[in-house]
């Protein structure tokens, strides 16, 4: 398990790998990629019980991760390969042709650590809570995590899921919004106010938490642990997380501009120049 | 021509219904989903003798099939039951991304398609799932005509690895094939031989091709019935090996003639073997009300019809 100073190099070094990953084919979405940095980070060396190897699709006495929103891609491929699930060179085919790392994730190209396709959005609670409740019937006592934009809550399904969850006291499942505040046409106040999400998700019968810092390691590492301390208790798990959009990058930080841009060669320079290169670029 | 005897109607959801419950009893990992009908999916006994692998999801089909993919990660093999309409057009993203493109093992079973739901009306009749779920590659598409065969369906598809879609009905029809039936995915059954057309039926319709057969038997002519309870993976060699016979064809369903059984034959016979067709089909248009009979007269979709249009089948020939 991965201590903090260690988790920051990590961190320092997926993000490098996000940038130089969107910018070599000029598409992508690094903005919301490296807002969750931290928290993919650190679900992946810290918080998640689980090993890359071997990888199988039942995943049974493992840790699940499922990311409902799919276009940030980039964190995830370069957390799952930083974290041993593929090699790192893999990573330079991101986007391209004869892939296993499509421009949304995709069980279909059979890459380790993938067990969903998402990229329409609000679909993947509905499948973290599956997988919570086969680990049930199962008897396997593991959790299962899931990730969500705050966007992506205008989506129906979410609020169908948001009453099931509760209702089936489905406990041992960890979901949590990146709540960035930004989506593609504006923030989301200006697109479709979302109020209080933490409010709505209480009415709803959730455990529901926040972290107020999702992009400092330690708070966020802290705020797993204790979302993890609050599991098997009747009621699923709600983590709201504030993160800024782009974090880690200073021109690509706090707008909804970068959601699904690549930087230029100028604007990678600059942004690498930003970024320690801990562990070895791929 | 083969006789075939209805041994006492009933409804084909019950077939599904029927099977489900001998699964419940026969494969531990075998789990129901129901969005609040229960009762009409006749999933009750198999809810009632395994509550802990039946989920009341309640109104929310978009919900219930992330859930039943997401079961399947753990080994899980989940049925979801709910009307045709509801399983397939109103979920259509869900099921193509998290169970088709995911390649999930879910089973999306499906009652009260096709005009014969009767009295609710267009908002329910869906005449389109036939087509919609045969375009998503990796589906398995599976329309079945009576109890017995509904039942022997259900059984074999959880045998199956990957995305099923099961299609049945509301009304209590013909129970004709056998018992103790041994049903084989993509595999068409020939019900009767015959030399001078072919008549390709699926689901409540393969009854209403029976009974024409024998009319047109009466009339000195001579219909081969095939049974294409399977539409996708389709059963091409068994066309091909009727068609070489009889040059004709008769396609049989209740579903539009766009995207439907009749459009899948036509489709391998254009480029294997062109072959003159008569579509017995709903034309491009909604249903309505009324009770399922009469329905089927109306849209064309009876036995009266299908001799009409074997008729016309023979005269392109």
């Amino acid at each position: 398990m991965a201590q903090i100073p260690q988790l920051e190099k990590i961190a320092s070094q997926v993000r490098r790998d996000i940038v130089r990953m969107v910018h070599a084919v000029n598409s992508g979405h690094p903005g919301g990629s490296l807002g969750c940095t931290e928290y993919f980070v650190a679900l992946f060396n810290h918080v998640m019980r689980q090993s890359p190897e071997p990888f199988d699709m039942d995943g049974q006495n493992q840790d699940l991760f499922f990311l409902s929103n799919g276009h940030i891609s980039p964190v995830y491929y370069s957390t799952l390969s930083r974290s041993g699930y593929f090699p790192t060179e893999e990573l330079s085919t991101f986007r391209k042709i004869d892939s296993r790392l499509q421009g949304h994730p995709t069980t279909h190209e059979g890459l380790p650590g993938v067990r969903i396709a998402s990229g329409s959005l609000g679909q993947g609670m509905s499948v973290a809570i599956g997988a919570a409740l086969a680990k049930k019937q199962n008897g396997d006592d593991r959790l299962v995590y899931s990730l969500h934009g705050d966007g992506e809550l205008q989506e129906g399904q979410i609020w169908e899921a948001a009453l099931f969850a509760p209702g089936h006291k489905v406990d041992n499942l960890i979901c949590t919004v990146d709540a960035n505040g930004q989506q593609i046409d504006g923030s989301t106040d200006s697109v479709m106010p979302l109020g209080d999400i933490g409010a709505k998700f209480l009415a709803f019968g959730w455990e529901v938490m926040t972290i107020e810092k999702g992009n400092d390691m330690a708070t966020v590492v802290e705020g797993l642990e204790k979302a993890k301390s609050l599991t098997g208790n009747g009621k699923p798990v709600m983590v709201i997380m504030h993160t800024e959009m782009g974090a880690g990058v200073d021109f690509m930080e706090g707008t909804h501009e970068w959601h699904g841009i690549a930087p230029n060669d100028e604007q990678l320079a600059e942004a690498l120049n930003q970024l320690e290169e801990t562990l070895g670029d791929y | 021509m083969n006789a075939y005897t209805n041994s006492g109607s009933k409804d084909t959801r019950s077939g599904f219904g029927a099977g489900l419950l001998e699964l419940g009893r026969t494969n531990p990992n075998v789990i129901g989903l129901c969005a609040d009908l229960t009762g009409s999916l006749k999933m009750n006994a198999f809810r009632d003798e395994f509550p802990d692998r039946f989920y009341q999801v309640g109104i929310a089909e978009a919900n219930m099939m992330g859930i039943a993919a997401g079961l399947t990660i753990g080994g899980k093999i989940p049925f979801t039951g709910t009307f045709a309409n509801f399983s397939t057009g109103r979920v259509y993203d869900q099921i193509r991304q998290s169970i088709a493109y995911s390649g999930k093992n879910v089973k999306i079973c499906a009652s009260h398609s096709g005009l014969t739901l009767g009295e609710d009306g267009a908002t329910h009749q869906i005449l389109e799932d036939l087509g919609l779920m045969k375009m998503l590659p990796g589906m398995t598409v599976i329309n079945t005509c009576d109890f017995n065969q509904t039942k022997a369906a259900t059984l074999a598809i959880a045998d199956y690895e990957g995305p099923v879609y099961l299609r049945f009905g509301r009304p209590k029809v013909p129970n004709f094939t056998a018992e103790d039936q041994k049903f084989e995915i993509g595999k068409a059954v020939i019900l009767t031989e015959g030399s001078d057309v072919t008549i390709a039926a699926t689901g409540h319709l393969v009854w209403q091709a029976l009974e024409a057969a024998q009319a047109l038997a009466s009339e000195g002519i001579s219909a081969e019935v095939i049974n294409f309870h399977t539409i996708k993976p389709l059963d091409e060699e068994a066309l091909l090996n009727s068609i070489g016979k009889t040059g004709c064809l008769v396609s049989a369903e209740e579903h539009q003639k766009f995207g439907g059984l009749g459009e899948s034959l036509a489709g391998v016979l254009s480029q294997k073997q062109p072959t003159p067709q008569e579509y017995v089909a709903v034309n491009d248009s909604f249903g309505e009300s009324g009770k399922p009979a009469d329905l089927l007269v109306k849209y064309g979709l009876d036995a009266k019809n299908i001799v009409a249009a074997a008729k016309r089948a023979l005269e392109r020939k």
